[in-house]
């Protein structure tokens, strides 16, 4: 008999397939069912945000980061309205930034429930999904109430937030706080010691703490990792220096540690959301500089100041002074920053978006190399990518 | 912290004195900006020195300055887990230069070196893998010079005769309009015609 000649098969993987989790296209080469390497291939939603944002004023780009991850949009808001206030010199009033901060929170839990449930359904079970999306719309509900949108909020603006909160909100925020913990116990009973899911994630995808600084990574993979590093704990940004919670941290860095950081870090963003809510002072929700921030609509009918201010900000908006700075947040998915570089005009003269999900899919191929296919996709699962902030 | 942050500035200078042009803090953030051919050097000796352990480069982008010589910045965001600072590197070149890729030094630079190249053209000498990233298969130019249009060049359409995507020129029913905001009265000091006279006569 004739000796056959073994090739490796290479393989394509998405841009349409449901464990891509978005327009993912992984040339995958594999030995039988083992992988060999993993290309991916990005692009695929690539809209060039950075080069539009040149072109538009800093409030008119703030939307355009509700759009990046949009699982999450807020935190991303946060970042751009961080580095403008950093470049104007200045700061949110209190209340402001407690409003930022829960719903900060808010949008760590629209992740978080989000990836746990997907990840869940991309190695087998269906019925976290189900539960977690019902959470997912009251949340959302929760966004409309305080912007009028239910994802793409553009709620953060540089000098405070939008709107004030409306009454009757915080109550209904605090109950449902109160409520959570419940699903979350449900929905760890389903997928924490269940035998099929410890399969398919223990010791899939490990990942050492030395490598994983060396890829870059951040957020909940970074911990899962055994780092015990948090942007809101060691570099505080608004009111976070306040708040009173723990950082979870995983031992092995593999996609069941991932997991079980993201379960805890819930628990966590409950706690802070209920401070948040407890301590929330009264007073104004944006700067009173309304060289930034717009007057308020009734103001308009009496001042012709207050008119002429409107119609500047939302024509030429607010010059902010030539500088430049890389400003982060601890968006869900790990460090997202803002490199803001302004020359002193309305428009920004360069904005990088750092994108934590960017580093984190790079790492894929050293993640995945040697295990069997159906690992892929718990890789993929567990370290939450969400095309729209890759590809940009 | 600021202070810590200016000496460790001033001791890097001090050290690599002859790889690094500058260092500088603007709005608490340290800057330093080094020779390019040096790059590899400069940011394997802030990864392992002890007083620095910048353990994490966290950012890699280009920056297009098309009126400096040379026109493009690479510019290098660096994070220390274990002093809980940043600092950013910054580089020139232009775009026939090559700078040394730092992918050996910090994995994480394989695939930003990839998108600087991809949006500004800034070439990557040592590269294992320099192949475009963001834009579309057989892309021509680089988007995110300051001298290419937002509009792009081509458009691409499904034609249902050919039964595939087409590319074509892009066809804009109305110009791209981009308004200039400057207002003279604000941010600009323009000196109106006849206004140095009044000035010179009352001083």
């Amino acid at each position: 008999m004739p000796d056959t000649q073994i090739k490796n098969l290479t393989m394509n993987f998405g841009p349409q397939h449901p464990a891509a989790h978005g327009v993912l296209r992984l040339v995958l080469e594999m030995d039988g069912e083992v992988v060999e390497r993993a290309d991916p291939h990005i692009g695929l939603l690539h809209r060039g945000t950075e080069k539009l944002i040149e072109y538009k004023s800093y409030l008119q780009a703030l939307p355009y980061f509700d759009r990046l991850d949009y699982v999450a949009p807020q935190n991303q808001e946060h970042a751009l309205a961080l580095a403008t206030e950093k470049l104007l010199g200045i700061e949110a009033p209190p209340r402001a930034q407690y409003i930022r901060v829960l719903y900060a929170e808010i949008g760590r839990l629209l992740n978080h429930i989000f990836n746990i449930c997907a990840f869940a359904m991309d190695v087998g079970a269906m019925t976290p999904m189900l539960w977690g999306f019902e959470e997912r719309e009251i949340l959302m509900g929760f966004c409309e109430r305080v912007s009028g949108a239910r994802m793409h909020m553009a709620y953060f603006r540089p000098g405070g937030v939008a709107f004030d909160m409306p009454s009757g909100l915080s109550e209904d925020i605090m109950a449902w706080c109160e409520r959570f913990p419940q699903v979350i116990d449900d929905c760890e009973s389903l997928l924490t010691e269940n035998r099929i899911f410890k399969q398919r994630t223990v010791d899939i995808g490990p990942i050492t703490a030395e490598q994983a600084m060396d890829w870059g990574f951040s957020g909940p993979n970074l911990r899962a990792a055994g780092v015990p590093w948090d942007i809101r704990k060691a570099q505080p940004y608004d009111v976070y220096d306040a708040m009173d919670f723990d950082i979870p941290i995983g031992k092995h860095g593999d996609c069941y540690d991932r997991y079980l950081v993201r379960i805890l870090e819930m628990r966590e963003s409950l706690k802070i959301a209920i401070q948040c809510l407890k301590e929330m002072p009264d007073g104004p929700v944006k700067t009173q500089d309304h060289k930034i921030s717009p007057p308020r609509r009734s103001d308009m009918k009496r001042s012709m100041e207050a008119l002429i201010h409107h119609f500047k900000l939302f024509t030429e908006g607010y010059h902010v002074p030539a500088g430049e700075t890389y400003t982060v947040v601890e968006a869900p998915k790990g460090e997202f920053g803002v490199y803001l570089v302004s020359d002193g005009t309305n428009k920004p003269y360069r904005c990088k978006i750092r994108s934590p999900g960017f580093a984190h899919l790079q790492a894929l191929d050293f993640l995945s190399r040697g295990h069997m296919l159906a690992d892929v996709v718990a890789n993929i699962g567990s370290l939450d990518i969400v095309f729209g902030e890759i590809d940009r | 912290m600021d202070l810590a942050l200016k000496d460790l500035g001033e001791n890097i200078a001090a050290v690599l004195h002859h790889e690094v042009l500058a260092s500088e803090i603007v709005h608490d953030e340290l800057i330093i900006t080094s020779r390019p051919d040096a790059i590899v050097k400069v940011l394997t000796y802030l990864r392992d020195d002890v007083n620095c352990q910048f353990k994490q480069l966290m950012d890699v982008c280009g920056a297009d300055y098309p009126e400096r010589e040379p026109r493009f910045e690479v510019v290098y965001n660096l994070l220390s887990l274990n002093h809980n600072n940043r600092v950013r590197v910054k580089v020139q070149t232009d775009d026939s230069t090559p700078v040394p890729s730092v992918s050996d030094v910090f994995s994480s630079a394989g695939w930003w070196e990839r998108e600087a190249w991809d949006l500004f053209g800034i070439y990557f000498a040592d590269h294992a893998d320099l192949r475009r990233i963001m834009t579309d298969y057989g892309f021509d130019g680089h988007p995110l010079r300051k001298d290419f249009p937002l509009t792009g060049f081509v458009e691409v359409r499904y034609d249902d005769e050919q039964k595939r995507v087409v590319y074509e020129p892009v066809k804009l029913t109305q110009e791209y309009r981009s308004f200039d905001f400057l207002s003279p009265w604000e941010g600009v000091r323009e000196v109106l015609p006849g206004d140095e006279k009044a000035e010179g006569g009352e001083g």
